[in-house]
C-alpha cells in the first residue's frame, strides 16, 4: 500500500524543494492520498483523537510548566496559584489534568477495537508492540505528573508506588533510594520527577512516529479483518477520514469541554485539595480510574513481590499477545464464541476498576463479612473479588485466546472488503462501483 | 457506513453535489474550527501576562518618616527600584534654578514632585537609556550618574548629559498623609 507516490510537483519551487527534501511528497502521500480502506467504522477515530489528545497535553504542559515551582515547599502552592491568578490557569489546569483522563479514555477504546477487530496480528505485530510501549509510557508520564500537585494524593500515591520496586530481590532497596535521591520521596524526587514529565511525552511522540511509520507499511487494518485487495477497496484519507475524524475529534471535544467546564474535579481525589504531609496518610490510598484496574491486580496478591510481578505481567502480556492468538481470523465480527470471552474480558477490567477504587477488606456484597476467611481473605471482599477478575484477566490472554483459535468455529469470512456491496441483489454493475472518491 | 451506498444509481445524497450547499458547509465548518483555534489561542497567550497575585502587589505604601533631610532610601517597587529622597533645599534650589536651562527632556521641578511637597522626590530608579540602576551623587549635577553609559541626572531627576533620551520616571504615587505615600 504503501511506497507509491501520486504527488507531482507543480511549480519550479516544488521541484527543487522535491529533489533536496521531499516534505510535500511525504505530507502528501502519508496525510493526504494514503489509500485507506473505505469500510472504517468511528472505532478507527480513535487514532486522530489520541494524537490530538497528545498535542494538547504537551502545550497545556509547557504553559503550566511557565507557572509551576517544583518544590516542595511551593509545589502545591503554584498550583493553586495557577488556578487562582495566573490569566486563564484554572482552564490550562482542568484542561491538562482532565486531559489526562482522556487521553486514557482514548487510549482504552484504541486497544479494545484492537483486540475486537484483530488489528494486531500479522503483518502488524510491530505496530501493536509500538502501541503497548506509547501506553506504558503514558502510565509512568501520569503516574510523575499526578504526584507534582503535591497533594495527599500525590504524596502517598508517590510513596506507595516507588516502594513497590522495593520489592525487587537484593537490589530493591538501593534502587528505591536511588530514584527517590534521599531516604524517602521528597524534594530531590519532586524534582526529578517534573524534570522526566516534561521530557517524557516528547518521547511518546517520537514513538508514535514509529507507530504511525508501522501502520503505513501493511496500512490499516478494517472492520472485515480481510487485507486490501485492489484500489477498489480504499479511498483516499483525505477528505473521507480526516473529515470522519474530524466529526468524530469535535464530539469527543465535546465531552471533554463538559469535565474541563462543569464538572472539572469529578475525575480527581478530593484529598489532593489537602497539602502533602509526610507525617498522615489518608485512609484510603487510590491511583487515578484509569490506573484502578491494576492496583487491583496488585492488591489480589498476598504477597509483595508476587503482587508487582503480577501487575507487571498484566501489562508485558499484551506485548505478546500477538504471538498468543492462534487464530487466523482477525475480525471478531466472524468469531462469535471469541466475542462473548472478549465481551467478560471487558466486564472483568471494569470489575478490577471497581475493586481498585474500593478498600480491599471491605464486603462486596451487604454489610458484613461471610466469616470464611480463605488465603488470607474474606470471601466477601474487594481482595477476593480482584483474585477472580485477576485470574480471569491471564487467562484471557494465556489461555482462552491460543485455545479458542484451535477450537472454535468461525462465521464465514469475506474475501474482501468490497465482496458484500457487490454481490448485493441491489447493486449497481460492477463497473459503476470504481472510483467513489471521484464523486463531487 | 463508506461500505454501503457507494456506486447505487439512485444516490439519494445527490442534492449533496450542489455547490452552493457544498461551499456553505466547507465555510461553516472552517468558520467554527477557526474560532475554536483562536478561542484557545487567546488563553495560552493571556496566561503570560501578570497574575492576579502580581497584580495585586503592583502598589505598595512607604512610611516617610525613617528618611531625614538630605536623606535617600531605595526599595523594590514592580521589581524595580525606587528611589526615595528627602531633598535639602540647597538641592531644591539648584533644580529650580535649572528650570529653564536648555534640556533634552524638558521639565520644571514643580512638575517633578507633589504640591507644596518639593523635598520629597519619588523616582523609578532605572536609567531611561537601557535599564541600568543610576547611582546617586555621582556626575556634575549633583544628582543621579549611571555606570553603565554615562548619563547624568540633576537634583530633579533629570537628564542632562550623556544617552538617556528621558528624565527619570515619576512613578503615579500619593500622599495617605503627611509622612505616608502609596506609589502604584
Amino acid at each position: 500500500m504503501s511506497g507509491h507516490s501520486t504527488y507531482e510537483p507543480k511549480t519550479g519551487l516544488e521541484r527543487w524543494l522535491d529533489s533536496r527534501l521531499p516534505i510535500i511528497r511525504f505530507a502528501k502521500d502519508t496525510a493526504i492520498d494514503f489509500p485507506t480502506p473505505k469500510n472504517l467504522n468511528y472505532w478507527w477515530t480513535f487514532g486522530g483523537i489520541l494524537a490530538l489528545m497528545l498535542g494538547i497535553q504537551i502545550v497545556t504542559g509547557i504553559v503550566l510548566a511557565m507557572h509551576y515551582v517544583p518544590h516542595v515547599d511551593y509545589a502545591f502552592n503554584s498550583v493553586e496559584r495557577i488556578r487562582r491568578d495566573v490569566n486563564y490557569g484554572w482552564l490550562i489546569q482542568f484542561m491538562h489534568a482532565n486531559g489526562a483522563s482522556m487521553f486514557f479514555l482514548a487510549v482504552y477504546v484504541h486497544i479494545f477495537r484492537n483486540l475486537y477487530y484483530g488489528s494486531y496480528k500479522a503483518p502488524r505485530e510491530v505496530l501493536w508492540i509500538l502501541g503497548c510501549i506509547i501506553y506504558l509510557l503514558m502510565i509512568i508520564t501520569a503516574f510523575m505528573g499526578y504526584v507534582l500537585p503535591w497533594g495527599q494524593m500525590s504524596f502517598h500515591g508517590a510513596v506507595v508506588i516507588t516502594n513497590l520496586i522495593g520489592a525487587i530481590p537484593v537490589v530493591g532497596p538501593s534502587v528505591t533510594t536511588w530514584l527517590w535521591g534521599g531516604f524517602a520521596v521528597d524534594d530531590p524526587t519532586l524534582n526529578r520527577f517534573f524534570s522526566l514529565h516534561y521530557l517524557m511525552p516528547f518521547v511518546i511522540a517520537g514513538v508514535v512516529i514509529l507507530h504511525i511509520w508501522a501502520l503505513h507499511v501493511p496500512g490499516n487494518n478494517n472492520p472485515k479483518g480481510v487485507d486490501v485487495k485492489s484500489a477498489e477497496d480504499t479511498v483516499p484519507f483525505h477528505p473521507y477520514y480526516t473529515v470522519k475524524d474530524g466529526f468524530a475529534i469535535s464530539v469527543f471535544l465535546l465531552m471533554y469541554a463538559a469535565f474541563v467546564f462543569y464538572m472539572p474535579d469529578a475525575l480527581g481525589d478530593a484529598i489532593n485539595y489537602v497539602k502533602a504531609n509526610p507525617l498522615v496518610t489518608p485512609q484510603h490510598i487510590v491511583p487515578e480510574w484509569y490506573l484502578l484496574p491494576f492496583y487491583a491486580i496488585l492488591r489480589a496478591v498476598p504477597n509483595k513481590l508476587m503482587g508487582v510481578i503480577a501487575m507487571g505481567l498484566a501489562i508485558g502480556t499484551l506485548f505478546v499477545l500477538p504471538w498468543l492468538d492462534t487464530s487466523k481470523v482477525r475480525s471478531m465480527r466472524y468469531r462469535p464464541t471469541a466475542r462473548l470471552w472478549l465481551g467478560i474480558f471487558f466486564i472483568a477490567c471494569l470489575i478490577l476498576g471497581w475493586c481498585g477504587a474500593n478498600p480491599p477488606d471491605e464486603p462486596v456484597i451487604g454489610h458484613a463479612p461471610s466469616g470464611l476467611i480463605f488465603l488470607d481473605a474474606d470471601i466477601n471482599s474487594f481482595v477476593w473479588l480482584s483474585r477472580i477478575a485477576s485470574l480471569y484477566y491471564f487467562a484471557y490472554f494465556w489461555l482462552i485466546t491460543p485455545l479458542l483459535g484451535l477450537f472454535e468455529t468461525p462465521l464465514p469470512v469475506p474475501e474482501g472488503i468490497s465482496e458484500p456491496v457487490l454481490s448485493h441483489p441491489a447493486a449497481a454493475p460492477a463497473g459503476s462501483v470504481a472510483a467513489p472518491e471521484k464523486r463531487g | 457506513m463508506a461500505d454501503t451506498a457507494v456506486g447505487a444509481t439512485s444516490d439519494p445524497h445527490a442534492s449533496g453535489d450542489d455547490p452552493s450547499r457544498r461551499d456553505f458547509i466547507h465555510i461553516a465548518a472552517a468558520a467554527a474550527a477557526g474560532g475554536a483555534v483562536v478561542g484557545l489561542a487567546w488563553p495560552l497567550i493571556d496566561q503570560m501576562n501578570p497574575a492576579g497575585d502580581t497584580l495585586a502587589l503592583a502598589s505598595i505604601e512607604f512610611d516617610l518618616g525613617k528618611i531625614e533631610p538630605g536623606g535617600h532610601v531605595t526599595i523594590k517597587w514592580r521589581g524595580k527600584p525606587l528611589f526615595i529622597r528627602n531633598r535639602t533645599p540647597a538641592e531644591i534650589t539648584a533644580a529650580i534654578k535649572d528650570d529653564h536651562a536648555d534640556m533634552r527632556d524638558p521639565a520644571t521641578d514643580e512638575s517633578r514632585h507633589k504640591p507644596g511637597k518639593a523635598e520629597w522626590l519619588v523616582l523609578v530608579g532605572t536609567c531611561t537609556h537601557l535599564g541600568c540602576v543610576p547611582t546617586f551623587n555621582g556626575g556634575e549635577y549633583g544628582g543621579w550618574f549611571c555606570p553603565c553609559h554615562g548619563s547624568v541626572y540633576d537634583t530633579s531627576g533629570r537628564i542632562r548629559k550623556g544617552p538617556a533620551p528621558k528624565n527619570l520616571e515619576v512613578p503615579t504615587y500619593a500622599f495617605l498623609s503627611d509622612t505616608k505615600i502609596k506609589v502604584g
